[in-house]
């Protein structure tokens, strides 16, 4: 009994592709073996001293040098480029490990049919069988190398910046240096009052409004879908779609709109107010105006999408139940008590928690309507209307704190992530998937 | 009995009258202003005392507005492009992406379902600057590719709409096309793809105007104004001259809006099933 397999195995660790020559398999194992060398070559050459630089961060900023008679400006190490490069290496390292593991898989697996007697596949064969198995990877593989390098890597890129000093006025490469600090960014802005004010008195609003969003979005939703429903209502059609438009208007247009509505002084509503004799409202200006108009605005742009749900939800609930319910007498009240109410709620649950998580990060209603705005002093570069996304915004886009932003990003997805986990784990359709067919 | 129920219809009418008033008036007050003379935001009316075109010509020919600086026609162009480009891209990734998590059971099926699941809960914000110095890297930056690239790359993220709704498409026509010696892809082109027309629908509607209406992204990636998208030179529009090029902002929005809205009509029926089959997640 010959232990090919054994052998092959043990060829391919030493090096890749000496299992598959041994198993006389002469194309997939040059193919190895030519992997194996660029691989080597690479990280000896390259990527070492790129991952080395990720754990440094740089030796020496942007600093001048006595050239002759004068200095000369010398460019230095770039913190966050080399952070980049650290993890892009990072990757094609862990590539390469896994294709060195694939490699002895193949070896293994292939001496086992040659202790078994059996020929092994020829180069065509394996790619063949290869595609047949490997289907649902070989078409993920594009998705998932943008999701790699689009989604991924942006946002390890960004956690591991939470844990840096990156940010105006101090250490912004490629004048400075960027360095590793640990926890300190997160302890700041926990303890520090600049930070912390501001961190508690946004979460505070964003938290709220959550809440009021998704609360008025969804009864107003179901209640505007229960009065066109009524009996006796004609041109259901045309009310649904009457209804629809703000939800089919491109939000930035609509909401930009918005913004000149509530103007103070030349919106029409303040104008229609002053017909009436009243002064008008700070709509957008002061801070707890503004509170309600994004409420009311996002009611506007939210109730549609609820109205069409719960829409199609009433039209599904079996009719057998009414006319049981009408048997036994039940009056209308008690028919929408018992019988509509329930079925709505149980099918929408699941909404009410996903626009939940969703409302903690509109962004889009918010910086359109109000820029976060009005500004206040209590808050350090945020308003009083301010999400901790919109915050997280101002603080990366035009106030390159981008440490803080990072911690603040880190914060948001764990709020999130409570969130969505109690919910994912409680719908049905997770758990029993292949209930369906 | 029967005063009762014309009461409750009375007010019920009342009370749609009101939400439709309240639903139109924002379009029907910018349609008007788009159509006023002069360039202020105030008027004394809501129909205009002097109707002009004014507004949509000047949009056509920017060297009447030099001051301004609006290339719309160029602007419609290059959100068009990228528009039509990423929604081609996207849906097909989105699409295959969902088949081979609804149709195959494989090995890390479930780790890969849960890392979407999580992907999806960071703020997309948080990893714009990482992409910002990608794209500065690839030399990528000030062109529409960028965001098509982008936005493609993002598509598959969005699987678990498409997903839900493959699960619903019965495997028995699958089974029987493979015992008459149809491939993994034939299945998907010949049997799938027919079958999921509104989805298809859809998802295109939806990564089209995504690409449409994003200001964010596209106004930090798009450095000059002729590479510019319709969100991005609108948006800064309103921001720059508040409320002193408000008629122009109204003629421009309604040309952003009316295709749109328009294309949404004409599906309305396929997005109330997106909407359905994507808000259960799974």
């Amino acid at each position: 009994m010959n232990r090919y397999a054994r052998t092959a195995g043990w060829l391919s660790v030493l090096s890749m592709g000496l299992g598959q020559l041994y198993n006389r398999q002469w194309t997939k194992g040059v193919l190895f073996l030519l992997a194996h060398i660029t691989g080597i070559t690479l990280i000896t050459t390259v990527l070492s001293n790129h991952i080395a630089g990720f754990f440094t961060l740089g030796e020496q900023g942007q600093h001048l040098v006595k050239v002759g008679k004068i200095y000369k400006n010398i460019p230095g190490d770039h913190s966050i480029f080399m952070m980049i490069y650290g993890l892009l290496s990072m990757m094609v390292v862990l590539l390469y490990v896994f294709i060195y593991v694939m490699n002895v898989r193949d070896a293994v697996a292939n001496g086992r049919l040659r202790e078994q007697g059996l020929p092994t596949k020829t180069f065509i064969d394996s790619i063949r069988h290869g595609v047949h198995n490997n289907f649902p990877w070989l078409i993920l593989a594009i998705p998932i190398l943008g999701v790699l390098f689009f989604t991924i890597m942006p946002i390890l890129f960004m956690i591991f910046m939470a844990f840096t000093n990156y940010s105006a006025p101090e250490h912004l490469p490629p004048k400075n240096l960027v360095d590793w600090v640990g926890l300190q960014t997160f302890r700041d802005l926990f303890t520090l009052n600049v930070w912390s004010d501001t961190f508690f008195g946004v979460l505070t609003w964003t938290i709220i409004w959550a809440i009021l969003a998704t609360v008025t979005c969804y009864f107003g939703g179901i209640l505007v879908a229960l009065l066109i429903n009524q009996q006796g209502i004609k041109l259901k059609g045309l009310w649904r779609t009457l209804f629809i438009i703000p939800y089919a208007i491109p939000q930035f247009v609509s909401l930009l709109v918005m913004r000149n509505m509530l103007n103070d002084k030349f919106g029409p509503i303040n104008q229609y107010f002053r017909y009436l004799g009243l002064d008008g409202l700070p709509w957008l200006s002061d801070p707890f105006w503004a509170k309600v108009s994004v409420i009311v605005v996002n009611m506007w742009i939210g109730i549609p999408v609820t109205m069409v749900l719960v829409m199609g939800i009433l039209t599904s609930i079996p009719k057998d139940l009414y006319e049981a319910a009408e048997v036994d007498g039940a009056t209308p009240w008690i028919k929408f008590r018992n019988i509509t109410m329930p079925f709505v709620l149980f099918s929408t649950a699941p909404i009410l928690i996903t626009q939940f998580a969703g409302n903690i990060n509109n962004f889009n209603v918010i910086f359109l309507l109000t820029k976060g705005g009005p500004s206040s002093i209590d808050y350090n570069m945020a308003g009083k209307t301010d999400l901790l996304v919109t915050w997280l915004y101002k603080l990366t886009l035009e106030n390159n704190k981008y440490n803080v932003a990072s911690a603040v990003g880190i914060l948001i997805f764990l709020i999130i992530a409570s969130v969505s986990i109690f919910s994912y784990t409680r719908t049905r359709s997770y758990r029993e998937e292949d209930m369906i067919q | 009995m029967k005063t009762k129920r014309s009461v409750r219809l009375f007010f019920s009418y009342l009370l749609l009258i009101l939400i439709g008033i309240a639903s139109v008036y924002p379009a029907l007050w910018t349609i008007m202003s788009s159509f006023r003379a002069g360039d202020s935001l105030f008027s004394d009316t809501f129909f205009p005392k002097h109707f002009t075109l004014k507004h949509y010509s000047d949009l056509f020919h920017p060297e009447n507005i030099a001051g301004k600086q609006v290339p719309y026609v160029k602007w419609y162009w290059n959100t068009l492009k990228i528009a039509t480009m990423s929604m081609i891209i996207g849906t097909l990734i989105q699409l295959l992406t969902a088949y081979a998590v609804s149709r195959f059971r494989f090995k890390g099926r479930k780790t890969l379902l849960s890392t979407v699941l999580v992907l999806g809960m960071f703020p997309g914000f948080m990893s714009m600057m990482a992409i910002y110095i990608f794209l500065v890297q690839l030399n990528l930056l000030d062109t529409p590719w960028a965001l098509i690239i982008v936005y493609s790359a993002g598509a598959a993220l969005g699987l678990f709409v498409a997903k839900g709704f493959f699960d619903t498409i019965p495997r028995s026509l699958e089974e029987a096309a493979t015992i008459d010696g149809a491939n993994h892809w034939q299945v998907f082109t010949k049997i799938i793809l027919p079958l999921s027309k509104p989805i298809i629908t859809y998802i295109s509607l939806m990564t089209f105007t995504g690409a449409w209406m994003d200001f964010i992204f596209a106004g930090l990636i798009l450095r000059s104004r002729d590479q510019w998208t319709l969100a991005v030179g609108l948006f800064n529009l309103v921001d720059s001259y508040s409320s002193t090029a408000f008629t122009l902002f109204a003629a421009g929005a309604v040309l952003v809006a009316v295709p749109i809205t328009i294309l949404f009509a004409f599906t309305q029926r396929f997005l109330v099933e997106g909407l359905t089959s994507g808000a259960s997640k799974g």
